[in-house]
């Protein structure tokens, strides 16, 4: 056992403390660093830089990939998440899981909506109504 | 960081123990942090359905586009980069402030406490700054009616809707009522002070006068816009103004050697939990709301 005091009866073993800050200024710079590189990417969404919707898509998914890469690195190691013993990482890392099927189910269901207001429920071919034609507020 | 070997054959659930290697306190902490994950997960995740439902969306760049002291400038995300490195700095001066809880360091926690305090306070303060900003600041839009009106963003309307050509502006123009030309003349001149004698002033006058301001007229938005940013901001919101508060009292309770009497600063972990977790949820927001 370490000379550091345990927190609690229950607690086994104390991992010894890090003697130097070295790694949370990384993860500092690290988490600067990808941040500066979203609001590039989203000052060029602001700008019209990418033109064709396919392109937007891709450019919105990799700032949501970088998100997801800041979103590891505060809690693996702002958080000490990576410290703790493996069984305890996986009670909180599995249940969270279910965001997978909560997003994809969930935008499916908001564009079948969209689809089916826009075609009368499936009764005629897709018109997607212009936003300039009709007040998107009425409806929402 | 270095991590202590574990011996072998260790029974972890022959009870005396925790089979975490955590103390209860901890351990609640992380399932009510995953609780709240969840919520806000659902508020973000409903948001999008709505998004995804509807043919127009406003472009977060044309709403979040100002920058304190300087003016009507089309800033976009230059506030909101503000705020996000506010509360990285803070999550940061958090980590230390617990690096320093290990070591006993009671001077260190309480001077890292302090700087992450003052973090918070400093976001609460933009966002104070930002929603002052959109439930005062007057856009024009062409109303249902048919009319011209100029309306903040609210929880019950805003102007981001597409925009709207200029000869339905002029015929619009011609239809709105004389209050409505005096107000929308005024959130054109609102730094001029003339709002008195605008009142007064001919509607022909104050058509030529808006006219020939050349202003940009919007449909209103999606109603649900403001809901969503003001309802999931603000949740965040007070998730940041309670994690300050719980700071300030950790802090008080390192200053009074309350931690050190304990023979740990395992408190100041938990509380950095929370507030990494509020650094955590903006990460989330961010993406949603200012950046796709």
């Amino acid at each position: 056992m370490s000379e550091h005091t345990l927190t609690s009866p229950e607690v086994s073993f104390a991992a010894k403390p890090s003697s130097g800050t070295k790694r949370i200024w990384n993860v500092f710079w690290l988490l600067s660093f990808i941040t500066v590189i979203e609001l590039v990417l989203g000052f060029g969404l602001a700008k019209h830089w990418y033109g064709s919707a396919g392109m937007i898509l891709f450019i919105k998914g990799v700032i949501c990939i970088l998100s997801l890469a800041k979103a590891y690195y505060i809690v693996s190691v702002f958080m000490h998440l990576g410290d703790e013993i493996r069984n305890f990482i996986m009670t909180i890392v599995v249940p969270l899981l279910l965001f997978i099927w909560f997003i994809a189910a969930f935008l499916w269901d908001g564009n079948s909506w969209k689809v089916l207001r826009n075609t009368d429920a499936g009764s005629r071919t897709e018109q997607k109504a212009t936003p300039a034609a009709k007040p998107e507020g009425a409806k929402d | 960081m270095a991590t202590a070997a574990i011996p072998t054959g260790m029974k972890w659930w022959n009870g005396g123990r925790s089979p975490f290697n955590a103390s209860y306190g901890k351990v609640m902490m992380w399932y009510f942090l995953m609780s709240d994950a969840f919520t806000f997960g659902a508020f973000l995740i409903s948001y999008g359905t709505i998004r995804f439902s509807v043919n127009y969306w406003p472009d977060p760049n044309q709403v979040f586009n100002a920058f304190p002291g300087f003016g009507h400038q089309d800033l976009p995300l230059a506030f909101v980069s503000l705020m996000t490195f506010i509360l990285i700095a803070s999550s940061v001066t958090m980590v230390l402030a617990v690096h320093e809880g290990h070591h006993m360091n009671r001077k260190g926690v309480e001077k890292y406490m302090l700087m992450t305090i003052v973090g918070g306070l400093a976001f609460l303060a933009c966002q104070a700054w930002e929603w002052t900003h959109l439930l005062t600041g007057e856009h024009i839009s062409l109303m249902e009616n048919g009319t011209l009106a100029a309306i903040p963003t609210t929880v019950s309307g805003n102007p981001w809707g597409a925009a709207v050509p200029h000869e339905a502006m002029l015929a619009a123009l011609q239809k709105t009522p004389h209050d409505q030309l005096v107000s929308i003349a005024g959130s054109l001149h609102h730094a001029g002070g003339a709002h008195h004698d605008m009142s007064k002033m001919a509607d022909g006058e104050l058509i030529n006068m808006i006219r020939a301001a050349n202003v940009h007229v919007t449909l209103p938005g999606p109603r649900a816009f403001g809901g969503y940013f003001f309802g999931i901001t603000g949740f965040h919101g007070f998730h940041v103004f309670s994690g300050v508060v719980i700071n300030v009292i950790m802090y008080l309770k390192a200053k009074w050697g309350h931690f050190d009497q304990r023979g740990h600063y395992e408190m100041i972990e938990k509380t950095g939990l929370y507030w990494h977790f509020v650094d955590l949820v903006w990460v989330f927001v961010f993406l949603c709301f200012y950046l796709i």
